[in-house]
């Protein structure tokens, strides 16, 4: 994978630093934007490097003290805005049980697909999407050795099922680069990455921060849960859209198989990994409320930036000309 | 010699039963369905589009208040 292209001083300097030609100067982002394109993507650049590294850029860079201090200081701007956007609280059952409820009619990103979406702005939303997917299940991965008991051993079933069940054809990544093929688009690992903006990206660099950092186990535990319980549903949709839209079968495959796969993992997570977890550690409720809320939040940003952009008739993605090149190319 | 396992069937109120796979779902029509996953979720609400698989229909529907969140949400 190449570095990807910089956004703003910070991720300039960033990306600088890895092609081996850093400035020296140590960079104020006090007045950065926590969501907005440079920090996010200066994040994304820095996190890259703990998942596929780059081309060209010296594995070593991964553990580079500096560049940790860096990072660290942008999670924090990153983890304030965060905190003090979402209602916090510590009540978990309440949290959880309001993602339980389906709202009728609906009105979110795949309703729109599924009643009035073109297939441009489904490809869109692969694109969006694929930022995650590529790496489906990885930053949850991280949180395995800060887990015990029936809280460690469920979220490892999950795991085990989200990466194929041993089978490499049926990782949940796999069946994405499946999906972006069928949909006649590159499957590259973070081909799109240039065209997607921050809201987007924002959603990896919250997981990556979650499984990064032991101290936030209980808010990937929560994040995890959340996405799970909200995948279902909106995969179902998702599979309505695609075959109204007369879409290849492997489009359609991958959220069918996200519809019976997380009704399952919904249940593990919310009764065996976030009911033991909390048995065990019950200080970590208002983590765990974070997690779901930092992700409601985020997905809703998402959201806004999808329907909001195609209400108007625009494309949601960066670079429209470079995008429609690279489909044809 | 090891003794054969019990195989745990979890009935969650209003919700699904939860199987341990692998299974095969024999359905009224003679069909039937299988699945290997590690624990599969069998609709017990019959409103399921997947039956004899949950799809989470058994879910609570209350109408939309066109809340700032409904509206906006990515998924």
């Amino acid at each position: 994978m190449q570095l990807p292209s910089p956004r703003g001083p910070l991720s300039e300097q960033v990306v600088a630093t890895l092609k081996g030609d850093p400035d020296g100067r140590a960079i104020d982002f006090s007045d950065a934007d926590p969501y907005g394109e440079d920090l996010t993507i200066a994040l994304h650049t820095l996190y890259e490097l703990h998942y596929g590294g780059f081309d060209g850029v010296h594995p070593a860079w991964e553990w580079d003290p500096e560049l940790l201090r860096l990072r660290a200081r942008i999670e924090n701007v990153f983890l304030e805005q965060l905190r003090s956007d979402v209602d916090g609280g510590e009540d978990v059952d309440a949290t959880l049980g309001d993602l339980l409820v389906e709202h009728v009619p609906g009105s979110g990103v795949s309703h729109h697909l599924r009643d009035n979406g073109t297939w441009d702005q489904m490809c869109e939303y692969f694109a969006h999407r694929s930022v995650y997917h590529h790496k489906e299940a990885d930053p949850h991965a991280w949180v395995i050795p800060r887990l015990r008991g029936r809280a460690k051993a469920a979220l490892v079933a999950v795991e085990f099922d989200e990466f194929g069940g041993g089978r490499a054809d049926r990782m949940h990544s796999r069946l994405y680069a499946d999906l972006l093929e069928g949909a006649g688009m590159s499957s590259g690992y973070l081909h799109y990455l240039d065209d997607v903006p921050a809201p987007s990206i924002a959603i990896v660099n919250m997981m990556s921060l979650f499984g990064l950092h032991r101290s936030l186990r209980g808010a990937l535990v929560g994040h995890f849960a959340a996405a799970e319980i909200t995948t279902a549903p909106s995969a179902r949709r998702m599979a309505q859209a695609l075959e109204r839209l007369g879409a290849d079968p492997r489009c359609v495959e991958f959220f069918t198989e996200h519809i019976e796969a997380d009704a399952v993992h919904e249940q593990i997570m919310r009764n065996d990994v976030i009911g033991s977890l909390l048995e065990q550690e019950p200080s970590l409720r208002a983590d765990v409320v974070f997690g779901v809320q930092a992700t409601e939040h985020l997905e809703s940003r998402l959201g806004a930036h999808l329907l909001s952009s195609w209400d108007s008739g625009e494309s949601s993605l960066r670079t429209r000309l470079r995008w429609l090149v690279s489909q044809n190319g | 010699m090891t003794e054969a396992r019990s195989r745990r069937v979890t009935i969650v109120p209003n919700g699904p039963v939860l199987v341990e796979g692998p299974v095969e779902l024999v359905t009224d029509d003679g069909t039937t369905h299988t699945s290997d996953r590690f624990v599969v979720a069998v609709c017990a609400c019959r409103r399921s589009k997947r039956y004899p698989f949950c799809d989470t229909s058994h879910r609570k529907r209350v109408r939309s208040d066109d809340s700032p969140e409904s509206q906006d949400d990515s998924r």
